[in-house]
């Protein structure tokens, strides 16, 4: 079959009306944006839930905000707003008439038993339906196939069920909301035992569903890895060397291995529970020679490549859009791939800085300790070679552009809050406070979150064929940035002073009452945090049917996906192009721009980089 | 609020000091890597900002002097970070020999607090000044973590084994005591605190309270109760072995293998016998779990380690 008739053959399965365009598509662009679309959904919905717990830590037991009760009908008993009358009305009802509302939020109250389902969602929703599905789901899906010039993934339909099974996963985990007993109540880290018997936490289905909805997860990740891991290796258009690929896709092919590996140690650690949950079996349970550290083991096992998986992506974005605005190459290209695979390899045997104080022997907590130090030589590499990219540049500070430079500042802090962490003796003060949730976020919003927006707003001509509006974009990036940091940089503060995490009440403790006021501080720079994020979803939203039109090539970009139409069509490329470049010569000398597609067949005098 | 806003908790133990130099130490660091790149983001963001359409920059992609700078020298810093910071882990983790030992049982959602002289408290624990205190610790349901801030000590507490942690106070005071492990609903009320006394006020407040026995002679007298006399007699041909001078020493196990005898291999030994036999006896002890409490379980040991000393003499 020659060339062209594959084209039509293939092109010519599209457009099978709207369910298979929109619902069931196998075209990778459907699907990526599918994925983005689960993972903004759920970032509100995760967002919201963090919002209800700023909220307690700042007004521990007070009404919420609009829907609480007034203080008029707490303090008399006399209903004085409509919302009174709502909770005056269903608090009046027995007991198994009352609304769900009322059970988790009487008078607008955050129950103790709520809030610990509320954390432990937050977390598990942010992980696993937000970052992860946006950055490998969306990122990968779209960008895989098109930054390597192939047509589509190499099992379109593994790729259309990856999808629909995250899907089903996310329904089982929110239906955990409404079961008897509230939702699972034992961090996004499920320690045993108090995750394997209800008599704990008087939560029992929420928990059964947390676990089977992550082994559903996993499936739909396994799915995807597999398609990612083939493709790169196999379909990679001609011409596109290991050692030409962009730096991103270097980034979602090792994610896609770190995937493979670390779901499957997950997937049995939740099995295993879900046995000791149903089937009487005591893999966690001292009491039937289980051991409750064995879950700590695998969980980590699994959890610190997992963070990898979180971060890897947003790196590799970074590395795409640093040299395409500063019109330069990227600095030390293979350095960077090397560092991003020894990230991953390091990433295996580190896990055990989760578990300092546990009480492991403290030969293998020094062994731990020194894996993880060396961590920052990589992220140090990492970052330089980022800053080296700035260096001798003519930079265009571009959204996409703001973004990436605030990821990696933001990636600096992160890192750097790490390596107190990793010393041992500092973190045994520090573990399980306020310090190690900076640490998280500075990471996981200041990197892999400010690394989506940063993607969104590059590729977003590209999946939409218009362009975003950019004074919006603009506002939303300063507002986010400002916001971000009074949100969390004040929760190291907070950690260093022995404020603990996964507390319900931080003022019943005498010395930490000095803290109320940071906290306020917090939480209402976490609502303007979430409320800016509404000026995001708007301009998506506006843009995708109102903004201007773009071209195919807007930003003067070399990688494969600007070379198709915009936006792309089934099949993506009218012939599968030939690669003749690495993918970042910008400002070649000898040739009259500044960028040269990795199509073009010119060769810059005294090129480099071949 | 009317007192003064600190910074960090005061440092009221030998290791507070020492851990808060390594962390002013990582403190300056991080400070100064953080300026330095700040620094370099502002300054190219303001050089190379891009000033015209065809402006073009020269092209750099890479220098390996340069990069091999960057990858050294973290490299040295860490490597200095840790060896400084495992020195104070491994200290933390290595108790005096003359530790006077103190246990702790933790349970949802409050502390349960035994000095080998007998006395109980909850939520609280009074210890001397200048001397080194070892806690033996284990939890009766879930996993529990005692944090003493001022300490800078923290150390999970773990149902089914025994964890230990030790520190040494250093001032007069009450320092506050946290579980700091999530454990179910009310973890954020399970408070409590370290009292720390002058060694003189620490034996008035011993000899203040009620008289109470000593944990080893409460455990001798549940030995009785539990009937372990009639088979460890002491005797050449009981059906069990003797147990003087066992604690702490190595026991030959059926099957060439020896184990030392520990709190968590006495433990075990009570409930859960046949995990580990011990050479030539027959596995006839009877497990007595659910008999026991993880108090009891500390008491008995507490005689088994009292037999240990009367046995070495
Ligand atoms: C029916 C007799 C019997 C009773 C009752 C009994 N034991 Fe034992 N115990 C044995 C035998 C036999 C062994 C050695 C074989 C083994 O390790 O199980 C043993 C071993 C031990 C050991 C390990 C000692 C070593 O040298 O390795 C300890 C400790 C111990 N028992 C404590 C107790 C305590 C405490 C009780 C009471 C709560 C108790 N035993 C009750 C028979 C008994
Ligand atoms: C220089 C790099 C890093 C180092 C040295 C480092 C070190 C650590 C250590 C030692 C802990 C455990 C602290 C404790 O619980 O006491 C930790 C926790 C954590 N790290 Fe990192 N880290 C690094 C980068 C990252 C990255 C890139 C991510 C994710 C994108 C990440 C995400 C997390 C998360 C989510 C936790 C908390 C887990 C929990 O307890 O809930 N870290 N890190
Ligand atoms: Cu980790
Ligand atoms: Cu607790």
């Amino acid at each position: 079959m020659s060339e062209a008739t594959a084209v039509k053959e293939h092109i010519s399965h599209e457009h099978h009306g709207f369910m298979n365009t929109y619902i069931f598509s196998l075209d990778h662009k459907m699907i990526g944006k599918q994925f983005l679309l689960l993972g903004l959904i759920m970032l509100l919905l995760g967002g919201g839930l963090a919002l209800l717990v700023r909220w307690q830590l700042a007004y521990p037991e007070q009404p919420l905000p609009l829907i609480g009760a007034s203080q008029h009908y707490l303090e008399t008993g006399e209903a004085e707003t409509a919302m009174d009358s709502y909770w005056d009305s269903e608090l009046s009802k027995t007991e198994d008439e009352q609304g769900w509302l009322v059970q988790k939020m009487p008078v607008g109250i955050i129950t103790p038993a709520f809030y610990n389902a509320l954390f432990t969602m937050h977390a598990t929703i942010m992980v696993f339906f937000v970052v992860m599905p946006i950055l490998v789901g969306a990122f990968g899906n779209y960008l895989i196939p098109l930054m390597i010039g192939t047509r589509d993934m190499a099992f379109p339909l593994l790729n259309m069920l990856s999808f629909w099974i995250a899907v089903v996963s996310g329904a089982i985990m929110l239906a955990g909301f409404f079961v008897p007993g509230g939702h699972a109540a034992t961090g996004w880290t499920g320690y045993p035992p108090l995750s394997t018997d209800p008599a704990w936490t008087g939560v029992d289905w929420g928990q059964n569903l947390w676990c089977i909805s992550l082994i559903v997860l996993g499936i739909s990740s396994l799915m995807g890895s597999i398609n990612y891991i083939t493709t790169i290796i196999n379909m990679r258009a001609p011409g596109m060397t290991y050692m030409r690929m962009p730096m991103v896709i270097w980034a979602l092919f090792i994610v896609a291995i770190l995937l493979l590996l670390a779901l499957p140690v997950l997937t049995a650690a939740l099995a295993m529970l879900v046995f000791d949950r149903l089937a009487g079996t005591t893999f966690f349970n001292p009491a039937g020679g289980g051991d409750p550290l064995l879950w700590q083991h695998l969980f980590w096992f699994f959890g610190h490549p997992e963070v990898y998986i979180l971060i890897l992506p947003g790196m590799g974005i970074t590395s795409e859009i640093l040299p395409v605005f500063s019109r330069k190459p990227i600095f030390g290209y293979k350095a960077m791939v090397l560092a991003m695979a020894s990230l991953a390899f390091l990433s295996w045997i580190v896990w055990g800085h989760h578990m300092f104080q546990s009480g492991m022997n403290p030969s293998m907590g020094m062994t731990f300790m020194i894996t993880t130090m060396v961590i920052a030589v990589p992220s140090a590499i990492k970052t330089f070679n980022w800053l080296g990219t700035l260096w001798g540049g003519s930079i265009r500070f571009t959204v996409p552009m703001l973004n990436s430079l605030a990821f990696v500042s933001m990636f600096v802090i992160g890192g750097l809050s790490g390596i107190f962490m990793a010393s041992s003796a500092v973190d045994i003060f520090i573990h399980d406070t306020y310090y190690i949730v900076a640490h998280i976020h500075y990471v996981v919003f200041g990197g892999s979150i400010f690394a989506i927006f940063a993607g969104v707003y590059y590729w977003f001509p590209k999946m939409f064929g218009r362009m975003m509006n950019e004074p919006l974009a603009k506002v939303h990036f300063w507002l986010s940035f400002i916001a971000f940091n009074c949100t969390f940089f004040p929760m190291h503060i907070l950690g260093v002073g022995g404020h603990m995490r996964r507390i319900y009440n931080p003022m019943q403790y005498e010395f930490l009452q000095q803290f109320e006021h940071m906290n306020i501080f917090i939480t209402m720079s976490a609502f303007a945090l979430g409320l800016t994020q509404l000026i995001l979803l708007f301009n998506v939203f506006h843009s995708m049917f109102r903004g201007k039109k773009a071209g195919d090539n807007p930003w003067n970009a070399n990688t494969l996906e600007w070379t198709a139409a915009t936006p792309p069509p089934h099949g993506n490329f009218d012939a599968i192009p030939t690669v003749h470049h690495a993918p970042y010569e910008y400002s070649a000398p000898g040739i009259s721009e500044d960028w040269l597609s990795q199509t073009n067949e010119l060769q810059p005098t005294n090129g480099n980089g071949h | 609020m009317d007192k003064d806003f600190v910074l960090w908790p005061e440092q009221a133990s030998t290791l507070a000091s020492r851990v808060d130099n390594i962390y002013l130490f990582l403190v300056a660091v991080s400070v100064f890597f953080t300026a330095l790149i700040f620094f370099l983001i502002y300054l190219f963001a303001v050089k190379y900002r891009r000033k015209s359409e065809d402006d073009v920059p020269k092209e750099i992609s890479g220098l390996l002097q340069l990069e091999l700078v960057w990858s050294i020298i973290p490299l040295i810093l860490v490597l200095i970070v840790f060896v400084w910071g495992a020195t104070i882990y491994f200290d933390s983790y290595t108790p005096p020999a003359d530790a006077m030992e103190i246990y702790v049982v933790g349970k949802q959602w409050m502390w349960h607090i035994q000095h080998p002289t007998g006395e109980r408290e909850i939520n609280e624990l009074h210890v001397p000044t200048g001397q080194a205190v070892k806690l033996t610790m284990t939890s009766e349901d879930v996993i529990h973590s005692f944090y003493v801030p001022a300490f800078r000590t923290k150390k999970d507490v773990v149902p089914g084994r025994y964890s230990t942690m030790w520190f040494k106070a250093i001032k007069p005071g009450e320092y506050h005591l946290f579980c700091a492990e999530y454990c179910g609903t009310k973890h954020s009320e399970m408070i409590g605190k370290v009292v720390v006394m002058t060694p003189a006020d620490y034996q008035n407040w011993l000899a203040g309270g009620p008289a109470s026995e000593p944990m080893e002679v409460t455990g001798e007298k549940k030995f009785q109760q539990l009937a372990c006399h009639t088979c460890h007699t002491d005797k050449p041909n009981a059906r069990g072995p003797s147990l003087v001078g066992v604690f702490g020493e190595s026991v030959l196990l059926k099957g060439g293998r020896s184990v030392i005898a520990d709190e968590d291999y006495i433990r075990e030994s009570i409930l859960n016998p046949k995990a580990k036999i011990t050479a030539g006896y027959q596995p006839v002890m009877p497990t007595f779990k659910g008999q026991i409490s993880e108090v009891g379980l500390l008491q008995i040991t507490a005689y088994l380690k009292s037999l240990a000393k009367e046995g070495n003499q």
